[in-house]
């Protein structure tokens, strides 16, 4: 950065652009250039500090971006043209929205004097990310840009975080227009002020409730992984020696492993899980939203429990269930406060009470306890899972698509570190999974990176196999085959007697063939016992994209699953047992 | 329940549709929305009427607080409040029985006549919501040829303030 003794720098917009972010950190871009921002790519060709990646379509980038800012809990950033360029964005803004992703989105617009005149490649894109960024804007004076592109990191990355749009008028990047040039190190907004330590009262009401549990259980989401509260977490859930369930999006925040963990719970949570959190007293409720795929019936949510409901979003408190102790506050420092406490109460927990409510889990856990028929001669696709989880020691980020896989992954694999479960949890992106694993890939080299896809979801980015050669991204794909949209095909068996109504996947490419025509290594696998030498042979391609075929029972159901309008401890346990 | 939400909102392009977008995603009710700028052109002030239960409002509240753009707001109902609206209201007067009796109804409603033609009256009434509909109410007898509404602008009595 300048110095205040230098002469301020002199810029064009197009460099203040890619200068701002380089002086944010940033050292990838995911774009697509077009029209409207050539003169942004002209002033990138001119650097190193950022670095370019070019996808195969903008989608592609908005998850790459997306993905890394899971890994990382940075912002990713992603640059396109105006009109078709930021509305194949659309998507990718949209997953990131949901599940609260920090990204900055820069969009190429016309020049200022054709908005609204209906120009070529013209969108509205202020009006069409609207409802799914946390913000928008739009640079009206080249000067600002530096102000802006701060601005836009620090909405993305603060409090909830979101994605941020920053359309770009194509006249605000002139190369030859030249304006004074300053990074401004921190921003203030009188309108934008997210709390971040919790209520104290409020806290110590929490610890008074916590400690008074009988049949307490604490409910970890997303927002312990993106508030980095891991940590805190599994000192708190210890040190209590409480049951602990983690979402869909909060797999990894408690270790899988350790004997403290009851599994995801939900639409395909575990029994164990699901019955823990019906039969809970008290409920500490940790960055989690209450999703209705969480809930299941609002109107039969645990009745018996009094929650604690731990967010930084006033918003989210109360919006489903009533939450009886709402705190709100960035995870960690709450956490932390909580734990403060607890050392300063010197307050034990219920020790005798605690240990009828963990016998009482424990019978649960031999009811359903992810047992599924592994006897047969087709390859089961849990199998497949618990291999992968095996060789990489639980230790892959894995990426995945939308699906039966999906929940196979979220159940089977072993995820003992946050930020390692990378899916689209609520949007529910199917195409999200292969640029996701890339996006990893390329910010994490020597880490294996897996995507868990099946022969719908990944034929959505399939011609993103084109940007890994380019890129050199050796992720592994797991394609869970089974001929059919697995989720849909499901459904349609348990509520439409099994018409398969366009589930079925006719005309499937050759995988192996399609990978290998792209420059990567192909492997099929049909039988059981190829499994885990084909998983071998693909892990040891430390650099090489392996994309492994792997067959698998089309039959296969993912359960638990929960009934329709029931309670949550109301589940079906396979075709035949129901709770 | 009808509530009154005044919102000061950062005076910027965009950020009226942010919060009229917000109502029509979360497919929350607008019964009216005034907006202009206040003493500080830099921020505008809004008044919306609205309604629903009391989980509907707190959401509606919290949404609009979420909004990068919304600087304060205040639930105006949960508290002592002056609230205003006014009507342009033109009615068909051509026989003088008829003139009469629009002009009476008007001095009741302490309505002011404010353009006269041979043919029509356009009369000027200020009030609460309520007051503007029984005014229409009164009138019904007479041909009312337009009305026209500010929606409902509100203000904290005593010291309560929504201001910087």
């Amino acid at each position: 950065m300048t110095s205040q003794n230098t002469k301020t720098e002199m810029l064009s917009g197009a460099a203040m652009v890619i200068r701002a972010l380089a002086d944010e950190g940033v050292e990838y871009l995911y774009g697509y250039p077009g029209g409207a921002v050539l003169h942004i790519y002209d002033a990138l060709f001119q650097q190193s500090k950022v670095k370019h990646v070019l996808v195969r379509h903008e989608q592609a980038a908005t998850h790459m971006a997306d993905a890394y800012a899971r890994a990382s809990g940075k912002a990713g950033v992603v640059l396109v043209t105006s009109g078709p360029g930021a509305t194949n964005a659309v998507t990718g803004i949209a997953t990131a929205y949901m599940d609260s992703i920090p990204m900055v989105v820069l969009t190429g617009q016309v020049m200022s004097h054709l908005i609204g005149e209906d120009a070529f490649q013209e969108t509205d894109m202020l009006g069409i990310s609207r409802p799914i960024v946390k913000h928008n804007m739009s640079v009206r004076r080249p000067e600002d840009i530096p102000y802006l592109i701060k601005k836009a990191f620090y909405i993305a990355q603060s409090g909830r975080p979101g994605p941020v749009v920053l359309d770009i008028p194509k006249d605000m990047t002139m190369p030859n227009e030249r304006y004074p040039y300053q990074y401004p190190e921190t921003i203030k907004l009188r309108s934008y002020n997210p709390t971040a330590a919790g209520h104290p009262g409020q806290i110590k009401k929490a610890v008074t409730a916590l400690l008074k549990a009988k049949r307490p259980v604490i409910y970890a989401g997303g927002g312990v992984i993106m508030g980095q509260a891991a940590e805190e977490l599994t000192e708190l859930a210890r040190k209590l020696n409480y049951p602990v369930t983690n979402t869909l999006m909060g797999l990894g925040a408690f270790p899988a492993a350790d004997r403290q963990f009851v599994g995801m719970l939900g639409m395909h949570g575990s029994y164990e899980a699901n019955m823990t959190m019906h039969h809970a007293d008290v409920i500490l409720a940790v960055g989690a939203r209450f999703d209705d795929r969480v809930t299941n019936n609002t109107k039969k949510f645990c009745p018996d429990a009094t929650i604690i409901h731990i967010d930084i979003d006033p918003a989210s408190i109360s919006k489903t269930i009533n939450a009886h102790i709402p705190i709100v506050g960035l995870v960690k420092p709450v956490l932390s406060a909580m734990l403060a406490q607890l050392e300063q109460k010197k307050a034990q927990p219920d020790t005798q009470a605690l240990a009828t409510w963990w016998q009482q889990i424990d019978g649960w856990r031999t009811v359903h306890g992810g047992r599924y028929d592994s006897d047969t001669p087709v390859l089961k696709p849990q199998a497949v899972i618990e291999a992968v989880s095996r060789i990489t020691k639980g230790e892959a980020y894995v990426t995945s698509d939308v699906g039966q896989h999906q929940m196979f992954a979220a159940q089977y694999y072993q995820f003992n570190k946050p930020n390692r479960w990378i899916n689209s949890g609520g949007l529910g992106t199917m195409g999200f999974g292969l640029p996701a694993a890339m996006g990893v890939k390329l910010n994490y080299p020597d880490a294996d990176v897996v995507c868990v896809t099946g022969e719908g979801s990944i034929q959505m980015n399939i011609q993103e196999l084109s940007t890994c050669k380019q890129y050199g991204l050796g992720v592994k794909i797991i394609n869970l085959n089974n001929g059919y949209l697995g989720m849909v095909k499901q459904w349609q068996d348990m509520n439409y007697e099994s018409r398969y109504a366009s589930s079925y996947m006719d005309s499937l490419p050759d995988f192996v063939k399609l990978a290998e025509a792209y420059g990567h290594v192909g492997i099929r696998v049909t039988k059981p016992e190829e499994l885990e030498p084909a998983l071998e042979k693909a892990f040891a391609h430390k650099d090489q994209l392996v994309f492994l075929d792997i067959h698998v029972d089309p039959k296969e159901h993912v359960y638990p699953m929960q009934v329709p309008g029931g309670a949550i401890n109301e589940m079906f346990l396979s075709k035949t047992k129901r709770t | 329940m009808r509530h009154i939400i005044s919102v000061l909102l950062e005076n910027e392009p965009g950020s009226l549709a942010r919060v009229v977008g917000l109502f029509a995603q979360r497919g929350y009710n607008i019964d009216s929305l005034t907006v202009a700028p206040t003493e500080d052109a830099t921020m505008s002030r809004l008044t919306l009427v609205t309604h629903g239960n009391d989980q509907v409002i707190e959401q509606i509240t919290k949404q609009l607080h979420k909004l990068i753009e919304v600087v304060k707001l205040q639930d105006l109902s949960e508290s002592a409040h002056v609230e205003r609206e006014l009507m342009l209201i033109k009615v068909k007067a051509t026989s003088n029985e008829q003139r009469d009796e629009v002009k009476r109804c008007a001095d009741i409603f302490r309505g002011q006549i404010i353009d006269v033609t041979a043919k029509t009256f356009t009369i000027q009434v200020v009030g609460t919501s309520d007051k503007l509909d029984a005014f229409i109410e009164a009138l019904k007898g007479s041909a009312i040829i337009e009305v026209v509404r500010s929606g409902v602008s509100g203000i904290a009595r005593g010291e309560k303030t929504l201001a910087l």
